[in-house]
């Protein structure tokens, strides 16, 4: 209530911050706990021999007896933990059963490349995302043009439904050997980023597309908006000052969601193209049957996964201290 | 396959009910016509490319793709359609069995699905065909898992969305036990979201095990699903691009078909839920038809002049005209009333003043002039800077009006950045004058809305309408959402506005104690016309009007008899789809007479500064208790 001239400013809860990412911290250490149980204990759940899987059944016992012991699988099930927990501290992530390299060796190599089509991947998904579907949801408000806002649910609606790897295929066949227009695999310069990053955004883009474009729809009939009409303020300052940030939030929220589909698309996608990361080297090790390199491959991109969601959190925190508060 | 009854037969119903039945029936008939072919190896056509014979090739073994693309319907369908309800029937269970539990053991098991949910389902069904072995069971049964987390957290929100509602409550009380509550009231309530949801996973479903099939963890040769007859033709894609796109395709064809089952199914759903919106017939910018510039003789010295306006809107049911024939003016200082029934078009005239009104609208007038200045004779440019700089309008809800998004100074100062060209510093300057006005401290010019109480916010609306200097403002009714020793706060600080600015105050308000006593004039509208305006201090006991009487006398004052009811107006505003001809408040007139239900009354003078619309106006002496009771 007003009492004269003092106004008296309500400030958030005394250290929002603190509580908020103590939680979030908390969430994330109890999230990677899971993580790393699961891929310890993958190796050990599968069925037979993992051993004597990779190495062949008509491999010598003692070959497999001591690719048995290097990998600890002769010692209790707590040590084997144990020793598991305190070789990743060191960044030990094991050998490889096939080429006998350490696998620590392999993810240094690997992962900067999935992180840079996911990331991008990512980006690209924001950057068609938030500004078309404001575009899109100034354009058909209020029951303007139904025809487009038909056309345009039908589209995104097709697009969002489009699975990343078989684009990737489709993108192949057409694109690289059919017209022979771009790379067909691998990672050389900047043209070899086009078809990955183009299929695993095509879909979550179409998906977030529509999300921009409600919030859009909800921001563009709220009464402030009509008050910066009154203000007879131009389209771009209404649209990109008064309604974009408050699609900002929910758009944001959404997009974080679909950031570890993802990245976990690029397993499939880096298969297609050939690429040099972290999913291309698991589904190599998934047909070779090299567990150790399955394993430390789960363990990274669920780790990444995880920590994606933590930036996407405190990102939200930041631009909308309110989310935070929702949070707890 | 049939529609559900109610579904709509859209285009797009019919597009995923085709591509669905197609499916199916593909998945019955595939393995019976190409099996055959699809299996018949022929050392003579390897690894061809697509022929008369092949249309999309032959594999390694002289196979023909496109028939064992069509014989892989039914695995690859059969396969997600038994993952997806494995993981979507466990996945309720789990869920629903949480509404069951008390209250811990339900924290936990919210805690666990939540943990689980952090990780893509993909990635959790790679992880699990991996340890379950590869295989088409194994990877059917992983993806089953990894989606049980979703739905089990979609079955617990549902659940909790339900136990929160009144009918639920009463089955309590009723003592029902819990697996009854369950199976009687929560899972049938929740039942079609799930259903929706089950079916946009069977997509999914398809896709990912297409995928887990492309990876190697899933139908191992010499069985073939799409994602491994994929795997076999991307291996010879630069050779032989066809034999990696059929299989594609297929996939491509089904995802599609459920995401459209879903899209439709959806979009039913919505279309039951909240009402739909209303449909807007034709585009109708700025007053179409547009009137002509001109209109009636200017009149001198007039903040605003509005002669015979009239609003059109659209609604479901046909158009309104929710406004018809209201003419008003304005002198400079003056503050007018304009009062009526939520309804009777106060709002809508205000707004249709101000170029508001929502798309759709239609808007006539003889005249609309603004501080002198035509406004349909206005290119469209100076009229949004005639109308920015010489109107400013105040909203009802100063918490829904003010942009939760921007500091006060950004909302403060844009106008004046905008229309006068003036810079930061000095609109910044200006912005903490205008406070000043409204007696808050310039430190509110960084704050946001939210920060402020609902006092402040109204006053920090005021001072952004005097930012522009405006020689009209439209309170619109200011103060109906504010706490009550708050309204005289913003009235008061309307009058000091008035006085020392000389700007013409329009205040819309049902509040007709308020209006009498702060107002110099009153306007008093009635289903969209003006029926009576009078001098404030007439009110009491002057008024003429009927309906103007029963306003008056339905408020109460601290004279009032409290041991007889309170008067009110029966009946209700005429309904303004259906117009009726005559007077428009004679269904509920005390004094109707025959001749009121055929003729309107015109507003006519009754002496200076009285006008009244009525065939039998209330006789000044009449003791306003007559009229009530009658």
């Amino acid at each position: 209530m007003t009492r004269g001239p003092t106004v008296s400013v309500p400030r958030l809860p005394r250290h929002p911050w603190t509580v908020f990412l103590g939680r979030r911290i908390l969430r994330l250490f109890l999230s990677l706990a899971v993580v790393l149980t699961a891929s310890f204990a993958m190796i050990r759940l599968i069925p037979g021999d993992p051993v004597r899987a990779a190495l062949g059944v008509d491999a010598a016992p003692d070959l497999v007896a001591a690719r048995r012991h290097a990998l600890g699988l002769d010692t209790p099930f707590l040590t084997q933990y144990r020793h598991y927990l305190g070789g990743l501290l060191h960044g030990d992530l094991g050998t490889s059963l096939t080429t006998g390299t350490p696998v620590a060796e392999l993810v240094r190599t690997r992962l900067p490349a999935t992180l840079e089509i996911a990331g991008l991947a990512f980006l690209v998904t924001l950057a068609v995302a938030l500004p078309g579907g404001l575009l899109v949801a100034v354009r058909t408000r209020d029951g303007r043009r139904p025809r487009s806002e038909l056309a345009f649910t039908v589209v995104t609606a097709g697009l969002a439904g489009v699975p990343d790897f078989v684009l990737a295929a489709g993108l192949t066949a057409l694109l690289a050997v059919g017209l022979q227009l771009l790379p067909v695999a691998g990672a050389a310069g900047v043209e070899s980023f086009v078809l990955p990053v183009l299929a695993l955004s095509l879909a979550p883009a179409a998906v977030l597309l529509r999300i921009v474009r409600m919030e859009a729809l909800r921001v563009l009939g709220e009464d402030y908006l009509r008050t910066a009409r009154s203000k007879r303020l131009s389209p771009a300052r209404r649209y990109l000052r008064h309604a974009a940030p408050n699609t900002a939030t929910a758009a944001l929220t959404v997009a974080g969601s679909l950031l570890p589909a993802l990245v976990a698309g690029t397993v499939l996608v880096e298969k297609v193209f050939a690429w040099p990361g972290i999913g291309s080297a698991m589904a190599q090790s998934v047909v070779a049957q090299d567990y150790p390199v399955v394993q430390a491959m789960v363990l990274v991109l669920g780790t990444t996964v995880l920590l994606a969601g933590l930036l996407v959190d405190v990102l939200l925190a930041v631009l909308d201290p309110r989310s935070a508060i929702r949070e707890m | 396959m049939s529609l559900p009854p109610g579904l709509r037969r859209t285009p797009m119903a019919w597009a995923a009910a085709v591509m669905l039945a197609s499916l199916v029936v593909l998945a019955l008939v595939g393995p019976l016509v190409w099996g055959a072919s699809a299996d018949r190896p022929d050392a003579s056509a390897v690894l061809q490319g697509p022929s008369v014979g092949h249309p999309f090739g032959t594999d390694n073994l002289g196979r023909d793709v496109l028939a064992r693309v069509l014989t892989a319907t039914r695995p690859s369908l059969l396969l997600a359609l038994a993952a997806v309800l494995l993981g979507a029937g466990a996945g309720i269970l789990l869920g629903a069995s949480t509404a069951v539990l008390g209250r811990r053991a339900r924290r936990l098991t919210a805690g666990l699905i939540n943990l689980l949910l952090a990780f893509p389902a993909l990635l959790v069904a790679m992880f699990l065909a991996v340890v379950f072995g590869a295989g088409a069971a194994g990877a059917m049964l992983a993806l089953a898992a990894a989606g049980v987390p979703g739905f089990a957290r979609l079955t617990q929100t549902l659940a909790a969305g339900v136990a929160g509602t009144d009918h639920l409550a009463a089955a309590r009380v009723l003592g029902l036990g819990r697996l009854r509550l369950l199976g009687r009231h929560v899972l049938p309530n929740i039942a079609e979201p799930l259903l929706l949801s089950t079916t946009t996973a069977a997509g999914t479903s398809l896709v990912a095990l297409s995928g887990l099939s492309f990876l190697g963890l899933g139908v191992q040769p010499p069985g073939y699903d799409w994602g491994q007859l994929l795997n076999q033709g991307l291996d010879r894609v630069y050779a032989e691009p066809l034999p990696a796109l059929a299989p594609g395709l297929a996939i491509l064809y089904a995802a599609l078909a459920f995401q459209l089952l879903g899209e439709v199914l959806a979009g039913n759903a919505a279309r039951r839920g909240p009402a739909p919106r209303t449909p807007a017939p034709t585009p109708a910018p700025w007053g179409s038809p547009r009137p002509k510039a001109g209109g009636g003789p200017a009149e001198e010295g007039l903040v605003l002049q509005v002669e015979d306006l009239h609003v059109e809107l659209p609604t479901p049911d046909g158009p309104i005209r929710p406004v018809h024939g209201v003419s008003l003016a304005l002198r400079p200082g003056e503050i007018v009333g304009l009062v009526g029934e939520s309804g009777s078009g106060k709002s809508l005239t205000a707004l249709a003043i101000a170029d508001l009104l929502p798309y759709g609208a239609r808007v006539s007038r003889r005249t609309l002039r603004l501080l002198g200045a035509d406004l349909a004779a206005l290119a469209p440019k100076e009229r949004d800077r005639h109308l920015a700089t010489g109107l400013a309008m105040i909203f009802q809800n100063p918490a829904s009006a003010l942009n939760p998004a921007l500091r006060v100074a950004t909302q403060l100062t844009e106008a004046v950045r905008a229309h006068r060209g003036a810079s930061r510093a000095q609109a910044t300057a200006e912005a903490a004058e205008a406070l000043r006005r409204v007696a808050l401290p310039p430190a509110v010019l960084r704050s946001r809305p939210h920060q402020l109480s609902g006092g402040q916010r109204q006053r920090v609306m005021i001072a952004s309408g005097l930012m522009v200097r405006p020689g009209l403002i439209i309170a619109d009714e200011p103060t109906t959402a504010l706490d009550v020793t708050v309204q005289r706060e913003i009235t008061r600080l309307l009058s000091e506005i008035r006085r020392d600015t000389s700007a013409a105050i329009l205040f819309i308000s049902h509040d007709v104690a308020l209006v009498g006593e702060f107002c110099e004039s009153i306007l008093v509208m009635y289903a969209g016309t003006i029926v009576e305006t009078l001098p404030a201090d007439r009110l009491a006991d002057g008024a003429r009007h009927p309906y103007t009487r029963a306003l008056v006398a339905s408020v109460p004052d601290l004279t009032a008899d409290r041991d007889r009811p309170l008067p009110t107006i029966d009946g209700a505003p005429p309904d303004p789809l259906t117009p009726a001809p005559g007077c428009p408040f004679e269904p509920r007139c005390p004094r109707r007479r025959g001749h009121c239900a055929d003729h309107t009354p015109p507003l006519e003078d009754l002496a200076a500064d009285h006008r009244v619309a009525c065939w039998y106006p209330v006789p000044v002496a009449a003791d306003p208790e007559t009229v009530a009771a009658s």
